[in-house]
């Protein structure tokens, strides 16, 4: 099929010729070498080539003929009509094989039909420049909100007084050890190779100081709470070491009666343990009973009480002269009688209480029960056996009781010492399991009773200010009111302390304005006398109790003192004012002032105490006539002199500074000129050029005085010439440039404040451009930070103030907790 | 410190010897006033008004809140003293355990003190200003609101008060004498009271160092000593074999100049001569500006002149034309230079204009003396006329005009105001002379030996030097010395090494000569010079007009001949233009005169002699 397409493209070509002249060259040329394998077409070739060489020879140049083809090897000449090849392609030429073939499913049959019935055209993509623009201006407006919003930043940073640079810094103070830990990442090889190391070995290496036990336990229990534990624990160690110690130094005693003592407490002890065991855990008395028997037993076979030792035998020659040997021989005897002492057999027993069933037909049953006295020898079988031990010590040697009673005090003592400690480890052991149970909880105690206290302190201390106070240290009062101030001014923000303070400061207030009002009364001589006498007996009437009765009951007499002193007391200041205020108030409103005036004012004459020695002298040596003539004739003559060559002077001055009148007419023109003629007025008038007139003199009202009017233009080079940016007027600069900043003039901290820096950076910190994440999560986060510092502040105030109620809501909370644990398991 | 205490001992020892009662009589009347006030109103509680202030500041507070509240969210974090704001807003001034500050706030302070630190008025930021204009105003304004305030609070700090001296009811205090006071205060301050006989070279001016621990001393017939006054500890003694018309110490007590016969020597403190400047000849007196370093000198010739001692330059010459200039002082507040003239008038002057500032009609006769106050706003003046006037030299004008019998030939404003005048061979105190009502009778009064020759306050101390014929008398007038001295600025009691860092220190902070003016804020105001005022300075200070000619900028061509080369040759064409005809000119003339020198001399050769009648020819 290609072939014959190939074939039959040729002839339709050449027809095409004229229609397609714009086909490329380079077609052609494919097509050629397609078709390069036949000879036929190499001629034909030629020949279109040839064909080409003529017609371009015809003057006009023509265009490059070119042809349509198929690239492909196989072209047959055939398959491509020649005669439709000016229609067009219909929708229906092309989808007509659709409906023949079978396969085709019908959806896209439908679609196709639809396809087919639609006429409305596809609208022409929008031309390239057109969809730039839009595109252009989707993405400016993309990014102008994105840059729009640094807009709020820049102009805070512009309005800021002061940049701190970088902008992240670390909050300074301490950190968490584990922070540190946490950000810290391995950076050099050493480093990184320890850190697989750990990772291998599966060590904790982004949080490895604590594990989440400890975590946990950090959690549960507070720092304060640790505290007390850890001094609980200490306690508890050093009593430990304490009765460790003792019991050491028990061991070395040598004393046997000690010795004996102990053993016998022991035993009672022993007894007393016995008893309750018999009550609470019959079994194990039962088995504690067997042992002791087998001791018993152990003990009969050494033969060790059967005064058979070298020891008996010394005591025994000893007995008949010291006492106290025959006391322990008895003792002695008496252990091995009830060692050797036959034990009551079972079946005896069984008789007995077969002999006790018998008689017990006649007796009452409460005649079964032990009784205290009757078997004294073997203790252990009877119920109660403290009441008996005395009796031994009965049948002991009064003084050897006697001894025996001052060690068992002691001893007792000691017990008592023990039962103290043992006391205070059991309470401890208490504690821990309470704590155990009930989590944190901070000791109540100690709060209540400084919530108890505090007051009183409080008041204490007032009282001790008061009595300070009157003790008269009256000069200190300003000094106290200023410490006070400057207390306030530090602001230690400790509530126990403000209250304090107040406390003091009210009654120092109080005392201030009592005793001004004292000295008030002491400096105002105007009160009479008999007034201080009234108030002495008023005082005696009506009880002053607050300070405003104080106040309304002074007022009350100053008034009538006033009353009574008013006459003299308005005389006397007016007189002196009347006497000064004169000269200067003419001054005032005079504006036009004579200078001679001026100068032959009134002078006030002074009396001097001392009179001059050379006037004196001079005096005594010339005639008094003449010298004063002469300095009068002198004063006036130079007094005229003075005057007119001053107003002389100031007149020139003022002329100097007038401007000129400019003359600019020129004779002649207009009008005649020549010799002897003037240019007329009008003339004159129309050329004259007249200057503003300067302003007034600064001197203008002061006739006495010449003050030089011209520019000082040093000064000039060192001022602004030009009013700087952002004023309006000359005012609005020179008061802002009106408070010097320097130290001359400032204190420490107003030039700190005056002359800090624009911008801050940090040495060495790397100042790094603004990231995105500064704009907004950063104020989140701080807010919340900040939020929590206030939230843990107020937990602790609470914790501090009503700490027990803190407490009971969190033993609430852990009985919640354990109550969910136990749900669950 | 010291000396504050040991001058707060004078009152009450002087009291005890004089004082049967002790009230004055000023205070009798002041306290008469508060009673009066007492019955016209009730009486105020002292913490009303701060509770008062405290509710206005609330309110202003809770109208600010909104914009605060929003700023500080901005922000993300509070200074310290915002957040101590917020949590007294918190609180509402209420402690947790429910009590109330009695007195919320900071500690008010008094009013008069926030005065003294007031710098300037309050300026009011008008509604429509812009955002930024606004911002920098009200910025400026807190700061210094803040420094007014901190000043005001650490004037706490200036412990120390003046003493005074009281007599009883009767008594007048100028009649207290000097042996009286001197034995009723302590040894110290009794032993500040003393006199030096140097009966030999005659009238003895003096000068204290700006600490007021030196002493100089220069009389008349060539007799110079410096002495370190309160240890009476002699530093040198020199006879300079002229005559001594002023001395002056210098900056420090390491050097004093001393205005000779002749010239102008400078010698330090050990006595050698360092310098002899013969520029400034017969110098009559002489004032030291301390923060310009300059030492101003006026001469019998007539000549004002300064001499910058940190350079050793000559900053000003002024020909005033007003004859000997024999009365002179310094206005410490803006360093300028008051002259007396015999003619009655004193004129004011700075380095840097030739004319006088200002010039003022004083006396009737001629000047004898003046002085002007530590503030600058009075200037007193004694003149020929026997009268002794005080001016506020602010607005120039008179405030008082006392008559004094004698006359007063010098006079010496102390720190705290003080005035001593002396009266041939009495020196008189005056307090408050200044100002307020006018004096009647002097505070003291004191007779020295001979005729008073000059007067000088101590600084820091209760002390007036008096230099007469007869030698040297100091004399203790209590109240005179500021008693709170600035370390920083001049320390009674510093070390070598202080003084030497101190003057480090001044020599870097020295204010240049431009800018002494009537006006020492000038520098803080802008020039409103008109564009031609400064154009014509600008002439005047170099010379020429660097506007009248304008630079030759060649034509541009076109066709390539407008090229760097072809421009840079047509400027050459024109450059020098004027010069060039300048110099054609001259050389023009130069060969004229050549030629007519040549036909001159040819007409010599010519005729030979010159004949009496050759001066009627007519010269070609």
């Amino acid at each position: 099929m290609s072939s014959k397409s190939s074939v039959e493209a040729a002839p339709a070509v050449m027809a095409a010729e004229d229609n397609d002249e714009e086909l490329s060259s380079l077609e052609d040329e494919n097509v050629i070498s397609a078709s390069e394998d036949e000879e036929g077409s190499e001629d034909e070739r030629k020949h279109t080539k040839l064909l080409e060489a003529i017609s371009s020879l015809g003057g006009r140049r023509r265009m490059k003929q070119t042809e349509r083809s198929e690239a492909s090897l196989q072209v047959s000449e055939f398959s491509v009509a020649a005669d439709g090849a000016g229609e067009k392609v219909e929708l229906s030429d092309l989808l007509g094989t659709m409906e023949k073939t079978p396969g085709a499913p019908n959806k896209t049959k439908k679609q196709l039909k639809n396809l087919q019935n639609r006429k409305d055209t596809l609208e022409l993509p929008l031309s390239k420049q057109e969809t730039e623009k839009i595109q252009r201006g989707v993405a400016y407006k993309k990014s102008s909100r994105e840059v729009s919003r640094w807009e709020s930043v820049i102009t805070q940073n512009q309005k800021a007084e002061q940049l701190v640079f970088p902008l992240r810094q670390d909050p300074t103070g301490h950190k968490r050890m584990e922070q540190v830990v946490a950000g810290w990442k391995a950076r050099t090889p050493l480093e990184q190779e320890i850190f697989s190391l750990l990772h291998s070995n599966s060590q904790p290496i982004h949080d490895p100081v604590l594990t989440p036990v400890e975590e946990a336990s950090i959690k549960a229990m507070s720092l304060e709470e640790a505290k007390i534990r850890r001094a609980e624990l200490q306690k508890a160690r050093a009593l430990q070491s304490y009765y460790e110690a003792k019991a050491r130094r028990e061991s070395k005693i040598k004393s046997k009666l000690y010795h004996r003592v102990q053993k016998k407490a022991k035993r009672r002890d022993f007894l007393k343990q016995f008893e309750e065991m018999v009550k609470t855990d019959p079994d194990a008395a039962l088995e504690e009973l067997k042992r002791m028997e087998l001791s018993r037993m152990q003990e009969r076979m050494t033969l060790k009480h059967q005064n058979s030792g070298k020891w008996a035998k010394a005591k025994a020659i000893m007995a008949k002269y010291d006492h106290s040997a025959r006391k322990a021989m008895q003792e002695q005897l008496e252990i091995n009688k009830d060692l050797t002492q036959k034990l009551a057999v079972p079946s005896e027993d069984e008789d007995e209480e077969k002999n006790g069933d018998e008689e017990a037909g006649a007796l009452p049953d409460f005649v079964n029960d032990p009784e205290p006295i009757l078997d004294p020898v073997n203790p252990w079988m009877r119920g109660k056996l403290s009441k008996e031990e005395p009796e031994p010590e009965v049948e002991a040697s009064t003084e050897a009781r006697d001894e025996d009673l001052e060690v068992q005090q002691q001893q007792e003592e000691e017990e008592e010492e023990e039962n103290e400690e043992e006391k205070l480890l059991r309470e401890f052991e208490r504690k821990r399991k309470l704590r155990e149970d009930e989590d944190d909880d901070l000791v109540p105690v100690p709060q209540e009773e400084e919530n108890q206290t505090l007051p009183v302190a409080g008041a204490e201390q007032a009282s001790s200010i008061e009595v300070s106070a009157e003790d008269g240290s009256k000069i200190t009062d300003n000094n106290d009111e200023d410490k006070d101030d400057k207390v306030d001014e530090d602001d230690k923000d400790e509530e126990e302390e403000e209250e304090e303070e107040e406390e003091a400061e009210e009654v120092v207030s109080e005392f201030n304005s009592l005793f001004n009002r004292l000295m008030k009364s002491n400096t105002t001589p105007a009160v009479p006398d008999q007034n201080e006498g009234e108030e002495l007996l008023d005082e005696g009437l009506v009880r002053v109790q607050t300070m405003e009765d104080l106040e309304a009951l002074r007022k009350d007499r100053t008034n009538e003192a006033n009353q009574e002193a008013s006459v003299p007391a308005t005389d006397t200041p007016t007189a002196p004012e009347s006497a000064s205020e004169p000269p200067n108030k003419k001054k005032r409103r005079r504006k036009e002032i004579d200078l001679k005036k001026v100068l032959t004012k009134q002078a006030t004459v002074v009396k001097v105490p001392l009179a001059p020695t050379v006037l004196e002298e001079e005096e005594e040596e010339e005639a008094e006539v003449h010298t004063e003539q002469a300095a009068i004739i002198k004063e006036a003559f130079a007094g005229d002199d003075v005057i007119s060559d001053f107003l002389k002077d100031k007149r020139k001055q003022e002329e100097a500074g007038r401007p000129k009148v400019v003359d600019l007419t020129l004779p002649g023109w207009g009008e005649w000129g020549g010799l002897g003629l003037k240019p007329s007025k009008n003339k004159r008038r129309k050329f004259r050029k007249k200057v503003a007139p300067p302003p007034p003199r600064q001197d203008k009202k002061l006739p006495a005085v010449i003050i030089s009017e011209k520019r000082d233009a040093s000064v000039a080079a060192h001022q602004v010439s030009q009013l700087p940016f952002p004023f309006q007027n000359p005012t609005q600069f020179e008061s802002c440039v009106r408070t010097p900043i320097g130290q001359t003039w400032n204190t420490q901290t107003t030039v700190r404040k005056l002359t800090a820096p624009r911008v801050v950076t940090k040495m060495g910190a790397i100042i790094e451009p603004m990231s995105r994440e500064d704009l907004v999560p950063k104020q989140k986060s701080n807010e919340a930070k900040r939020g929590a510092a206030i939230l843990l502040e107020e937990k602790r105030e609470r914790g501090k103030k009503k700490g027990s109620g803190g407490k009971r809501a969190l033993q609430q909370k852990k009985k919640k907790m354990q109550k969910q644990k136990k749900t669950k398991e | 410190m010291l000396s504050g205490r040991r001058r707060k001992g004078y009152p009450a020892e002087v009291e005890k010897k004089t004082c049967t009662t002790k009230m004055a009589e000023s205070s009798e009347v002041a306290v008469e006033r508060k009673h009066v006030e007492n019955k016209k109103k009730a009486p105020k509680r002292y913490w009303e008004e701060t509770q008062n202030a405290t509710k206005k500041v609330e309110a202003e507070k809770s109208s600010d809140e909104s914009k605060q509240e929003n700023t500080d969210k901005e922000k993300g974090k509070l200074t310290h003293d915002e957040w101590r704001k917020k949590k007294k807003e918190r609180t509402h001034g209420k402690f947790i355990s429910g009590k109330t500050d009695p007195f919320p706030g900071d500690a008010p302070i008094p009013e008069e003190r926030m005065k003294k630190f007031q710098r300037g008025n309050k300026l009011e930021v008008p509604a429509g200003t812009r955002l930024k204009l606004r911002e920098t105003l009200t910025r400026s304004e807190a700061g210094s609101d803040l420094a007014q305030n901190q000043s005001a609070r650490y004037d706490l700090l200036l412990t120390e008060d003046a003493g005074f001296l009281e007599g009883e009811e009767d008594e007048d205090t100028c009649t207290i004498s000097q042996e009286d006071i001197a034995e009723a205060v302590d040894i110290t301050s009794g032993s500040k009271y003393f006199n030096l006989h140097l009966t030999q070279f005659g009238p003895y001016r003096l000068d204290y160092s700006r600490t007021g621990r030196h002493l100089l001393l220069g009389g008349r017939r060539g007799h110079v000593t410096c002495i370190e006054w309160q240890t009476k500890n002699l530093m040198c003694e020199i006879n300079v074999m002229e005559t001594v018309q002023d001395i002056k110490w210098l900056h420090s007590e390491a050097m004093f100049a001393v205005a000779q016969k002749k010239w102008l020597h400078i010698y330090d403190s050990s006595g050698v001569e360092l310098h002899c400047i013969k520029k400034f000849n017969d110098v009559l007196r002489m004032q030291f500006l301390p923060y310009h370093f300059l030492l101003a000198t006026a001469s019998a010739t007539g000549f004002l002149q300064y001499l910058d001692v940190s350079v050793g330059k000559e900053v000003a010459a002024i020909p005033t034309r007003c004859g000997r200039l024999d009365v002179m002082a310094q206005n410490p507040y803006n360093a300028v230079i008051h002259l007396g003239h015999p003619n009655g008038t004193v004129t004011l002057w700075s380095p840097n204009q030739k004319e006088p500032l200002v010039k003022m009609l004083c006396h009737r006769g001629g000047v004898r003396s003046l002085t002007v106050d530590k503030t600058g706003t009075y200037m007193v003046t004694s003149g020929l006329d026997r009268k002794l006037k005080v001016y506020d030299i602010r607005a120039f004008k008179p405030l008082h005009s006392f008559f004094l019998p004698a006359g007063a030939s010098c006079l010496s404003l102390s720190q705290r105001g003080l005035l001593s005048a002396a009266t041939g061979d009495i020196v008189q105190v005056y307090r408050d002379a200044c100002g307020g009502a006018p004096v009647t009778k002097p505070y003291m009064a004191h007779r020295v030996r001979g005729t008073v020759w000059g007067v000088g306050f101590c600084p820091f101390e209760d002390v007036l030097g008096v230099g007469h014929a007869e030698g040297f008398t100091s004399m203790i007038v209590p109240g005179s010395g500021e008693p709170n001295f600035d370390a920083l600025d001049m320390n009674p009691y510093r070390s070598t090494k202080q003084r030497q860092e101190w003057e480090v220190k001044a020599l870097l902070e020295k204010v240049q000569p431009e800018l002494i003016s009537l006006d020492p804020g000038m520098l803080g105001k802008v020039d409103n010079a008109t564009f031609e005022q400064k154009h014509k300075e600008r002439v005047e200070a170099v010379g020429y007009d660097p506007l009248a000619h304008k630079k030759f900028k060649p034509r541009m061509r076109k066709r390539g001949r407008s090229s760097a080369g072809s421009v840079e040759k047509r400027k050459n064409k024109v450059a020098h233009e004027d010069q060039r005809d300048v110099i054609r000119k001259t050389v023009g003339e130069r060969m004229e005169k050549e030629k007519k020198r040549k036909e001159s001399a040819k007409v010599q050769l010519k005729g030979g002699e010159l004949s009496v009648l050759d001066r009627f020819k007519k010269v070609g």
